[in-house]
């Protein structure tokens, strides 16, 4: 079967099977390796991506759901040299482990800044409950999701500010 | 003139007479307010047995709100006239009832008045508790008055008017409420006994599997022929019950220890908080339950083996012939429902689902969307929620493939407006529900794989 993907802004034709999940097609044919398999049963959150605008978990979603969908991976965000205000909050609190279950909680948390522009300290925790962390940076976390909100929300983007970011 | 003096008169004697009787009826007196007793003057093993019997009365479900201390209330509760938030049971002195002497806590349960004489409404089951001894009252005042005390102030009722004058109350009660104990029917055996006391009592299973009238009271002629809870379908437990498989007291007992039994798959929504709390409860007191419910269902009818049952829903799949339902299931369930692992790991196949066979589509439509989620720190059955992953649309197909493959029933109809409330109302239900806090009974079985 033939799936037709935007993934990144990029247009794909995906020729599979129409229940293979979204995340293989991600990672092994695309290679786009940011998604993450953990459990493969949509319980730890490590494969988060976004689909029309919502967080989903690519795991557990077959292509046949997200046909003509616009998808977004933890890599359709910034790049190393220009880091989205998410990756640079996560930076900057240094929110990372070991980091496996990071990308998926970035792509959670960029959804849910996306609707939400000023969300809670219970919203966040709320949001984020489903990922699984077995590091405990579970504070930085939540720190640098609320520094992502103060980031998007001041516009503090300039490529002046852009090229500070380590 | 002397006429009309006449007639006043007697409207004046009649309207004082008339409040008078209404004031009797409305009117209670306060209790005198206690210093808040020392939890060591309670029997330990007194408030061990009323933990039992607050497990059995599933009173933390209600009274304790997502992510809040527990029996600490402000749980919102959805009735058709506004939502009603439960209060805080813990004993605080001023937020909540560590004011009150045993007298009004029993008073309480009984008629459902608080300690300073207001009408409490109905959403707390006092049309059930009434049937509860006065030394089971004792124990579970003893456990309640023993926890920690949490302040919190109760979150005021959202209901419109009349229903927000607790007068309202009074008049219901006078109308529904009958102040009866359990009365043992002789013919039956010990088990039965005690499973009917506390069905009908403690338990108050009919507050949400008996339907209710206009004015939110169960009617009685229609005992446990299905309800609602927290935007759930209560299903019918007794001869009108979907369940493909017919229930039996071994099932019975097996799921209400358990959570999940392999010919009726595993219990969700507020269910799943109601078994989780009867893993704190005597298996001799499951069992009786089991044993009473049994009768409430009735003789089971025969051709419905879990075997026949099973190849009904595999020769249907030739004529469900909706294929974009067909695939959706094939992409997104079958890997679990028909992977032959039996529950609570594997998915449950969908032939033997009540959700399937129910009148009310909204019980599928709900886990659909929002999954099964892991109780913390335990094993226990798990389902991804498909509430981001598919939209509004392809989840009304994939419901109507499954009705109409399993369970050879008429196509519910409206299903894409069940699924835009489901998304509302499920949402609300996550944040604010407390969630099983602990997996059924029976850690040996919980652990095999």
């Amino acid at each position: 079967m033939t799936t037709t993907l935007k993934v990144n802004g990029q247009d794909h034709r995906i020729e599979a099977d129409a229940d293979t999940p979204l995340l293989y097609v991600l990672r092994d044919e695309l290679q786009l390796n940011a998604a993450k398999f953990g459990c493969g049963l949509g319980q730890c959150g490590a494969c988060t991506v976004i689909v029309d605008g919502k967080a989903v978990l690519s795991c557990v979603t077959p292509l046949l759901l997200v046909e003509g969908g616009q998808v977004t991976t933890l890599e359709g965000l910034g790049t190393v040299a220009a880091p989205a205000p998410i990756q640079r909050a996560f930076m900057d609190e240094q929110a990372a482990q070991c980091g496996y279950c990071i990308a998926g909680m970035m792509m959670r948390a960029q959804a849910l800044l996306q609707r939400n522009s000023k969300p809670t300290d219970a919203e966040i925790r709320a949001e984020l409950a489903i990922h699984l962390c077995r590091c405990g940076t579970h504070m930085r976390i939540l720190r640098a999701v609320r520094r992502a909100a103060h980031l998007m929300d001041t516009a503090e983007l300039s490529p002046a500010n852009q090229e500070s970011v380590r | 003139m002397a006429r009309f003096r006449i007639v006043g008169g007697v409207v004046a004697a009649l309207v004082i007479v008339g409040a008078a009787i209404g004031g009797a009826l409305v009117w209670r007196p306060a209790i005198a307010a206690i210093d808040p007793p020392a939890p060591q003057s309670f029997d330990p093993a007194l408030v061990r047995h009323g933990r039992e019997l607050a497990a059995l009365g599933n009173c933390s479900d209600c009274h304790t709100v997502r992510g809040g201390k527990n029996f600490a209330g402000g749980r919102p509760v959805p009735t058709p006239f506004g939502t009603i938030f439960s209060t805080n049971i813990t004993p605080d002195p001023e937020t909540g009832i560590g004011r009150w002497p045993e007298q009004a806590f029993r008073r309480a349960m009984r008629s459902g008045v608080d300690r300073e004489g207001r009408h409490l409404y109905p959403t707390f089951p006092y049309d059930h508790f009434t049937h509860v001894t006065d030394e089971d009252d004792r124990a579970l005042y003893a456990y309640l008055m023993t926890r920690e005390p949490v302040v919190a102030a109760a979150r005021p009722n959202q209901l419109r008017f009349p229903f927000n004058q607790r007068i309202v109350i009074a008049g219901w009660k006078l109308l529904f409420l009958r102040r009866e104990t359990y009365h043992p029917d002789p013919a039956k055996g010990s088990e039965w006994n005690r499973g009917a006391y506390l069905v009908e009592g403690l338990a108050h299973c009919g507050s949400c599997h008996t339907p209710r009238n206009a004015l939110g009271a169960e009617r009685a002629q229609a005992a446990f022929s299905g309800g609602e809870a927290d935007d759930w379908s209560a299903y019918a437990i007794n001869a009108k019950s979907p369940a493909p498989v017919p229930w039996n007291a071994d099932a019975l007992d097996f799921y209400l220890r358990n959570g999940w039994h392999p010919d009726h798959g595993t219990a969700r929504g507020p269910m799943a908080e109601v078994v989780s709390n009867l893993a704190a409860v005597p298996s001799s007191d499951v069992n009786a339950i089991a044993v009473y419910m049994a009768d409430i269902f009735g003789a089971a009818r025969t051709g419905r083996s879990r075997e026949a049952v099973v190849a009904q829903g595999k020769s249907n799949q030739e004529k469900a012939a909706d294929p974009q339902g067909a695939a959706i299931y094939a992409a997104t369930c079958a890997g679990c429902h028909e992977s032959g692992r039996p529950p609570p790991y594997g998915g449950i196949n969908l032939a033997l689902s009540s959700a399937l066979s129910a009148t009310d589509p909204r019980n599928l439509v709900n886990i659909v969307l929002t999954g099964v989620r892991p109780v913390a720190g335990e094993r226990s059955p798990i389902m991804p929620g498909f509430g981001a992953t598919m939209n509004d649309q392809q989840i009304a197909v994939l419901v109507n493939y499954l009705r109409s493959r399993f369970s050879g029933q008429p196509a519910w109809s409206g299903l894409e407006s069940v699924v835009q409330d489901a998304r509302r109302t499920q949402t609300a239900y996550l944040s604010t529900s407390a969630g099983p806090t602990s997996a059924p009974a029976d850690a040996t079985q919980r652990d095999k794989p």
